[in-house]
């Protein structure tokens, strides 16, 4: 018999909309020692399915409607409170996407890693904080002793992502789940993150099931595989059957939309010989300071960009890779002035926009339009659609009101969004269309650069790849030129002509985009390149084995 | 920590100087003096008060003058109440209006964080809508109406408790605390409502759950810090506030404190009691400002005001 045992769970929602079914009648069995994977796309079920076995959903509205989850023969949606209470945490425990807000920010990492060992192990407080200390060196954190003080915004990402790790094994549980936990991570981060989680996962022998959407990380990672889509599970098996033998064409899209296997269309723009440059950077620094009270004898710098010199061609897309912190993003501000450069050049068009403007610097700006990574965000949520391109309309031209109409809808087709929906609010619209609207309006204002920074990164694979297919698209049909910025290489290789590498400010590496994934020179490009986690099982496999001996 | 402290103190320099300087200005330009309701005196003897307290001297020097005895200390003589000085009639009075204050916010603190409390921990049912309501009810009904209501419904109805006074009789603070505080509770629980429910829907607390903690571990070690940080912004200002707004409760229940010397300072026209009274109020803002911004600096890790080294 299985350690757990999953049989024909079903969950729904009760909204005021009516009842939505999250996970339909999923069943599966996980064991000792064994990585069950789940992948899918947001609102597939996957996290709802997990929480629901430790009883962590809010009901209402959730209510489990049917089927069982035996843990060693013990019904966990049958426990009283007091029972599960003492299952979770100690038997069954769980690792949450983003390290930065799933530690509480109010207490010590000590506190938060004894408080589970005095609880369910009846440890002593020393006994406890020595334990703990222990599992913070196994999980690789230098200097436990000293670090097991510190508050959670004292230490970075990764280092959070280990001591959520660390708190999970403190009591020896016998399933680990982890929801997502390396999404939020930078890549070279979370190659770490894998590989300590493989490892502890072998010798601490737990059964564990690893959510996530990135059909890359589950090939590395997943003994078996389970496909959801909209809460049905619709294809199960081992991991070699799910990535050879695909069945299901909803797990056959996910496997085609990963930017890295599809080839784009053909969109190399054919250069202009001796073209001068649409936008160029020279010497660009935008310098942080740390102002804290005016007594401050020296300032902290943070050199977000530091002398960064790129020239970006008419038609050409250059896309702009680094980890989080690398100062990419601000590059992107810089350009548009939404932070002030501390010094260099601007030129765009041959003409310096960096100084504060005249009336000719500001219609300049105004061809340089950016998309934003968040659709959510980024819109105003108390516009229609119509208020939203209309306004960003209204900066070029005066129009009246059936002009203005056919101007929208003109904008709407060309991002495919259906006319009928030009009175909608942003929330109406899904997180893929939200972005069709960004895009439009940057279109609005006819830009002849556009500075994409993350674009994709807030949405699904198979969504990324049609909001990407359409940035091509758009590109091709006005001529436009694309700054994209990105921490996602695959998606840069799909989109870019060239590419440059940025990390800690500067520009370590340019190079056209296949020369460069094919041929990186800088060590970290190199790195970079080698943390991608491949969906296929076996290479996969063989790349962690290859990057762990390196 | 310090130089935060030093800093904002000498921040506090030029608001206290503004404040000074316009109270100055606007009370001497508002029509009257304070020796307009002597109804009989010749103007020779107004003139002649006037002369003595320096009334006459163009208000720039009035104004030099009377900054440079505050930097002594010395808040100068009551034009109404001749032979007394600001400093001793504000101390007569300080003690009892502070004490007054410090009952009424112990009593807004217990009833404003547990009904805040009980109404986030099961939101939208009986538990959260019945304190919620009365909360709403102490936010709307002015403390000149809760107070005489009190003192009917408990001093004259069951006669309970004595209807005014201050230390005379057994029970004679409770109601004029409770009055002044019940405004301050209302607003502390829906700010503690707010902030637990805020703080309750963060991940973190799913982790705790997800840990196995008790509720009543959740809600006191994981989720109270982080959900009184509002309330504990909040207490500044409401302190200072509830000082200087306690000039209605201490009319309605006889109690001599200073927020009463400040109403009728002000009726009186006298301008030296205004001054020091507006000043000490000034000072008690910004003091006490500081001190619920040290002590939500203390509770939140995440503000430093030590700088980075």
């Amino acid at each position: 018999m299985s350690l757990l045992n999953v049989e024909n769970l079903s969950v729904s929602f009760n909204t005021r909309e009516g009842k939505t079914e999250a996970v339909k009648n999923a069943s599966f069995s996980l064991q000792r020692g064994e990585t069950l994977g789940i992948v899918g796309e947001s609102g597939s079920g996957k996290s709802v399915l997990c929480y629901s076995l430790l009883g962590l959903l809010p009901m209402p509205p959730a209510s489990i409607d049917s089927g069982k989850a035996l843990l060693d023969g013990e019904d966990l949606l049958m426990c009283n409170k007091k029972a599960l209470r003492h299952i979770r945490g100690n038997r069954i425990s769980m690792i949450f996407q983003d390290p930065m807000t799933s530690l509480n920010p109010y207490l010590t990492i000590r506190t938060q890693l004894t408080e589970t060992l005095r609880l369910h192990k009846g440890f002593s407080k020393k006994a406890a904080l020595m334990k703990a200390i222990a599992s913070l060196e196994e999980v690789g954190i230098a200097d436990p002793e000293k670090r097991i003080n510190s508050y959670p915004h004292e230490l970075s990402g990764g280092m959070r992502q280990r001591v959520m790790i660390a708190m999970s094994l403190l009591t020896e549980p016998e399933i680990l789940i982890a929801d997502e936990p390396t999404t939020a991570l930078d890549v070279t981060i979370q190659a770490q993150i894998l590989r300590l989680i493989k490892r502890l996962q072998n010798d601490h022998n737990v059964g564990l099931i690893f959510i996530s959407h990135d059909l890359g990380v589950i090939a590395g990672i997943a003994d078996d595989v389970m496909v959801m889509e909209k809460g049905d599970i619709v294809e199960t098996g081992t991991a070699e059957n799910i990535y050879y033998q695909t069945q299901h064409p909803y797990t056959k899209k996910l496997l085609c939309s990963i930017p890295i296997t599809g080839k784009p269309l053909s969109h190399q723009y054919s250069l202009e010989t001796n073209a001068q440059p649409l936008l160029k950077l020279e010497g660009l620094k935008t310098y942080f300071h740390d102002n804290h009270v005016f007594m401050t004898k020296k300032q902290d710098v943070i050199k977000a960009v530091d002398d960064v010199s790129i020239e970006i061609y008419p038609g050409e897309t250059l896309g702009l890779v680094g980890e989080s912190g690398s100062g990419k993003s601000t590059i992107g501000r810089s350009i548009i002035n939404l932070v002030n450069i501390t010094q260099g050049k601007i030129m765009f068009n041959d003409k310096e926009i960096s100084t504060h403007g005249n009336e000719e610097t500001n219609i300049s700006r105004r061809q340089i339009q950016m998309v934003f990574q968040d659709p959510y965000s980024s819109l105003n949520p108390r516009m229609t659609v119509f208020d939203t391109l209309a306004e960003a309309i209204s900066l070029r031209v005066k129009l009246n009101r059936e002009e203005m109409i056919s101007e929208v809808v003109k904008l709407m087709e060309d991002v495919g969004l259906n006319a009928d929906q030009i009175r909608k609010y942003p929330h109406e619209f899904s997180g893929g269309q939200r972005q069709r609207i960004a895009i439009a309006r940057a279109l609005a204002l006819r830009p002849r650069l556009i500075i994409a920074d993350e674009p994709v990164s807030a949405l699904d694979v198979t969504i990324q790849a049609q909001i990407l297919d359409l940035l091509l698209k758009i590109i091709k049909k006005y001529h436009l030129t694309m700054l994209f910025i990105s921490h996602d290489l695959s998606v840069v290789r799909y989109i870019s002509d060239r590419v440059a590498v940025m990390q800690k400010g500067k520009i370590v590496e340019t190079g056209d985009t296949e020369d460069l994934f094919s041929n990186p020179q800088h060590p970290y490009t190199r790195s970079l390149l080698s943390a991608i986690p491949i969906p296929d099982p076996r290479k996969e496999r063989q790349r962690q084995i290859d990057t762990s001996i390196t | 920590m310090f130089r935060f402290v030093l800093v904002r103190f000498l921040q506090a320099i030029p608001v206290l100087f503004l404040v000074i300087s316009i109270t100055f200005v606007m009370i001497r330009s508002a029509p009257g003096g304070p020796f307009d309701s002597e109804k009989n005196a010749p103007p020779e003897i107004i003139q002649q008060l006037n002369e003595r307290y320096h009334l006459d001297d163009p208000i720039i020097k009035q104004l030099g003058d009377y900054l440079g005895n505050i930097l002594r200390g010395d808040f100068g003589p009551s034009f109404r109440y001749p032979g007394r000085s600001v400093n001793e009639i504000i101390f007569n009075g300080l003690p009892i209006t502070l004490e007054l204050g410090f009952y009424a916010i112990l009593f807004a603190l217990t009833i404003g964080i547990s009904a805040g409390l009980l109404a986030a921990y099961k939101p939208k049912s009986w538990q959260d809508y019945l304190p919620m309501s009365f909360s709403m009810i102490g936010i709307c009904l002015p403390s000149f109406v809760l107070g005489p209501l009190l003192v009917l419904i408990f001093s004259i109805w069951f006669e309970w408790l004595p209807v005014s006074g201050w230390g005379q009789f057994n029970g004679d603070k409770l109601l004029p605390s409770i009055t002044l505080g019940s405004a301050y509770a209302a607003y502390i629980s829906r700010l503690t409502r707010g902030g637990m429910l805020e703080v309750l829907s963060q991940d973190y607390i799913r982790t705790a759950r997800a840990k196995g903690l008790s509720e009543p571990r959740i809600i006191l070690v994981h989720a109270l810090k982080g959900g009184l940080l509002p309330v504990v912004t909040f207490l500044g200002p409401a302190f200072a506030g509830l000082l200087s707004g306690s000039f209605i409760i201490e009319t309605i229940f006889q109690i001599p404190g200073i927020g009463r010397l400040y109403i009728q300072a002000a009726f009186n026209r006298d301008y030296t009691m205004i001054m020091g009274t507006t000043i000490f109020f000034a000072a008690l803002i910004v003091v006490f400002n500081l001190i619920s911004d040290i002590i939500a600096a203390m509770l939140n890790p995440r503000i430093s005001y030590q700088g980075k080294n």
